[in-house]
């Protein structure tokens, strides 16, 4: 199937939580060729159940079949696609920068106007939290432009549905 | 008052609980435990393998021939991984089993211990769904919802991996055995959409080329009765996948035969003109549809399966209809019985005037390149078609036929006709060569009654002949049809036709043994047929009462240059094949 173009999507799915369910669901994407682009997973409220939310590009038709491949996994509960309607994504990230001279204030500045916060301090490095959805936190990464980055580490995207759209048995 | 078991004795329990009659194995260190509880008791029969796949293999020729649930037991390590391929094989196929796999005990589990693999893992992409046991209380339950899930919604291989210290005798537990499971997480869709069904129904009543388009999902959904009665009253052509062979009876003048890569000339010419397909039970394999972008122009599809996720996969279609085939079937025959009473006179004649042109067209290309099914012996070397015609003679059409890979598994797809569905075995979507011996045994088993026949290449035969020794230990009397060609002759075919006959190692004429002379070592009859005119009387004997209970082997050497047509052309549309080795009818 095929001409369609390529969608970013988010997609919610509500599994067992019983030890091998995750690999599974890994295991299912590498089989049959689908893209992970992020994959967070941990138990929700009720501890028999774990969300897991992964995000994964492909047209239609492919989006399609990794929603019905996912559903067809005998520990997979619940499966929503979130972009199919109103949602809200968060993304954490934990950035390290160098931080000398007049770049101290211009991180500083540049966290704030992104409603960053940095937790941690010495001379020589910040480190810098922000939440938001992915594409805010690629744009922190450019804005700080020349500052040399030492490490970054990123959840990966959860997602939910926004109003009365719910995810649950 | 509950039982204390142990684990070992829960598992034989449980498959008791469960009505299983036999069980297809090996014994292996891990496995111990689970054989002591085999050895004391009576009611499950063991029949012991001299290879862990041809377990599977058995298990699965048993479950297609008779739909209840194959089950297997090997050991950890080697024995778990020999048995891989035949549960690759049932899972292709969407055959229900259960496969028992012993492991290392739970202390060692990660410590590359002797005889120690990852079976979960290994298994997972080529099973339905897996569980470990962690405890030996748990072993009731897990048979109970690996039965459940290996034979409900669209069937498949379930492994259970038992870890030597569940099963230790020493430890018992309360033994139950559950009357049903209930799993939030798991509720195959039965009944169709009726909206679904009214529009396919309605569709079918317009249609002026329709035609059915049916596969394996009909046979392991026994599905074909109601099938036979709606195909009759519409009165529409029927093709079959090679899974679906048997789903409508073969001679049928509506059955046009299979359809796809080595399809009839008819069935794929109609798949390309249809304006209505009503595919139910099939899953637009590529080895169907050629090139997808190609595919059948013109047509409005209906798609009837169980597996949502087979549904617009390959191909997109209009009408989707999840559900089970023969409930789906019965609504639509309900549906189109009550529609064709309340219908129109002059919308009943208009379609019958189509039907009838369509019919004119149909016949048209089955008299010009239909297969020819009134082959004769001769003197020139034997035809490999002739000896399937042969085998159908002889065995009046009333044999279990299995069939490893290769040629001689598209010859017995087009000239053996199957009236009935189950009788016709085979490894079509994994293609298992080695399949056809040990699905033959499992066929026996089930059915000691019946004739049952395993069509097989050379090639094929010896990937698992070391069962020779099982039919004897168990008197399994198969009747083997070897079409040796001294090649591979499916993989020759293709280098004939797209290496310019560079046939690089697929054959191995001048090292074969002589099959007469191994068979007998194993303590069975062997033939060899060299001349089309013993032909005949050579399967005669084989299928004689005097052989009644014996194994025969009937070595024919056939013609090696043979070629299997019609042949589909890679990249084309239905329509594009070749037809011989001088014709191609093209678009």
């Amino acid at each position: 199937m095929g001409h369609h173009t390529n969608m970013r999507r988010i997609i919610a799915v509500l599994l067992e939580n019983e030890a091998g369910a995750l690999s599974r669901v890994v295991g299912l994407f590498a089989q049959r060729n689908y893209n992970i682009e992020s994959l967070t997973v941990a138990p929700t409220e009720d501890q028999t159940l774990s969300r897991l939310t992964l995000t994964t590009f492909g047209d239609k038709g492919r989006i399609e079949q990794i929603i019905k491949q996912l559903f067809k996994l005998v520990e997979v509960v619940k499966v929503m696609d979130l972009v199919e309607d109103d949602h809200i994504e968060r993304e954490l990230m934990l950035i390290k920068v160098r931080a000398i001279g007049d770049g101290r204030q211009e991180i500083k500045r540049t966290a704030d106007i992104f409603r960053g916060q940095i937790i941690d301090v010495t001379g020589e490095m910040y480190t810098v939290q922000l939440v938001g959805p992915s594409d805010k936190l690629d744009a922190f990464i450019r804005a700080i432009g020349k500052t040399p980055i030492v490490e970054v580490v990123r959840s990966g995207v959860s997602g939910i549905a926004r109003g009365d759209r719910i995810l649950t048995v | 008052m509950t039982d204390m078991l142990s684990g070992g004795d829960m598992l034989i329990r449980a498959l008791q609980d469960e009505g299983v009659e036999y069980l297809f194995g090996y014994p292996g260190g891990a496995a111990l435990h689970i054989y002591d509880a085999i050895f004391k008791q009576q009611r499950i029969e063991h029949i012991l393998v001299r290879h862990e796949q041809a377990a599977t293999h058995m298990a699965d020729g048993y479950a297609r021939a008779t739909g209840r649930p194959g089950v297997v037991l090997v050991t950890s390590g080697p024995g778990a991984t020999n048995a891989i391929t035949g549960i690759a094989t049932a899972y292709m196929d969407s055959i229900p089993m259960v496969v028992f796999s012993a492991q290392v005990p739970s202390g060692l589990i990660g410590t590359d211990a002797f005889q120690e693999t990852d079976m979960v893992g290994v298994s997972r992409p080529v099973v339905k769904h897996s569980f470990m046991v962690k405890v030996a209380a748990e072993i009731p339950g897990i048979v109970k919802k690996a039965f459940h899930i290996a034979t409900t919604g669209r069937p498949g291989p379930v492994v259970i991996d038992v870890p030597k210290d569940t099963t230790e005798p020493g430890e018992l537990a309360p033994y139950e055995y559950p009357d049903s499971v209930t799993m939030r997480s798991y509720n195959p869709a039965m009944k169709g959409n009726p909206r679904q069904i009214k529009k396919a129904v309605s569709a079918m009543l317009k249609a002026q080329r329709p035609i059915f388009y049916v596969g394996g999902g009909t046979v392991q959904g026994n599905a074909t009765a109601g099938l036979r009665t709606l195909v009759q009253l519409l009165g529409f052509p029927l093709t079959s996948t090679l899974m679906g062979l048997g789903a409508y009876p073969g001679r049928e003048k509506q059955n046009l035969g299979m359809l796809g890569m080595h399809g009839t000339y008819e069935s794929n010419m109609a798949m390309h003109e249809t304006d209505l397909i009503i595919a139910i039970g099939a899953r637009f394999d590529d080895r169907v549809t050629n090139a997808p972008v190609k595919f059948a122009p013109q047509a409005t599809i209906v798609h009837v399966d169980i597996d949502p996720a087979s549904i617009s996969k390959i191909i997109e279609v209009d009408i989707p209809i999840v559900g089970d085939a023969a409930m789906v079937i019965d609504e639509m025959l309900k549906l189109t019985e009550a529609e064709l009473a309340g219908r129109d006179k002059d919308d009943v004649e208009a379609q019958g005037q189509a039907l009838a042109q369509w019919w004119q067209t149909i016949d048209g290309w089955r008299a010009k390149h239909g297969l020819n099914h009134a082959l004769v012996a001769d003197d020139k070397p034997i035809l490999p078609q002739l000896v399937v015609q042969m085998l159908y003679k002889v065995t009046k059409g009333n044999a279990y036929v299995t069939s490893d890979v290769g040629q001689h598994q598209m010859f017995a797809a087009q000239y053996y006709h199957f009236d009935e569905p189950r009788r016709w075995i085979n490894s079509g979507g994994l293609g298992t060569m080695g399949f056809g011996l040990p699905a033959a045994m499992g066929v026996q088993m089930a059915l000691p009654n019946e004739t049952v026949a395993c069509v097989t290449g050379e090639g094929s035969f010896m990937m698992n002949m070391q069962e020779l020794s099982t039919c004897l230990q168990y008197g399994l009397p198969i009747k083997i049809v070897n079409l040796n060609n001294q090649a591979l002759g499916m993989v020759k075919q293709w280098q004939d036709m797209q290496y310019g006959g560079r046939h690089s190692h697929s054959t191995y004429s001048d090292s074969l043994p002589d099959f007469k002379t191994l068979v007998e070592a194993f303590g069975h009859q062997g033939i060899k047929v060299t001349e089309a005119s013993e032909l005949e009387g050579a399967l005669e004997t084989a299928f004689s009462d005097s052989m009644k209970d014996k194994l025969v082997f009937v070595d024919v050497w056939v013609d090696p240059h043979e070629h299997v047509y019609p042949m589909a052309i890679k990249g084309g549309s239905m329509r594009d094949m070749v037809l011989s080795k001088t014709s191609t009818a093209e678009s």
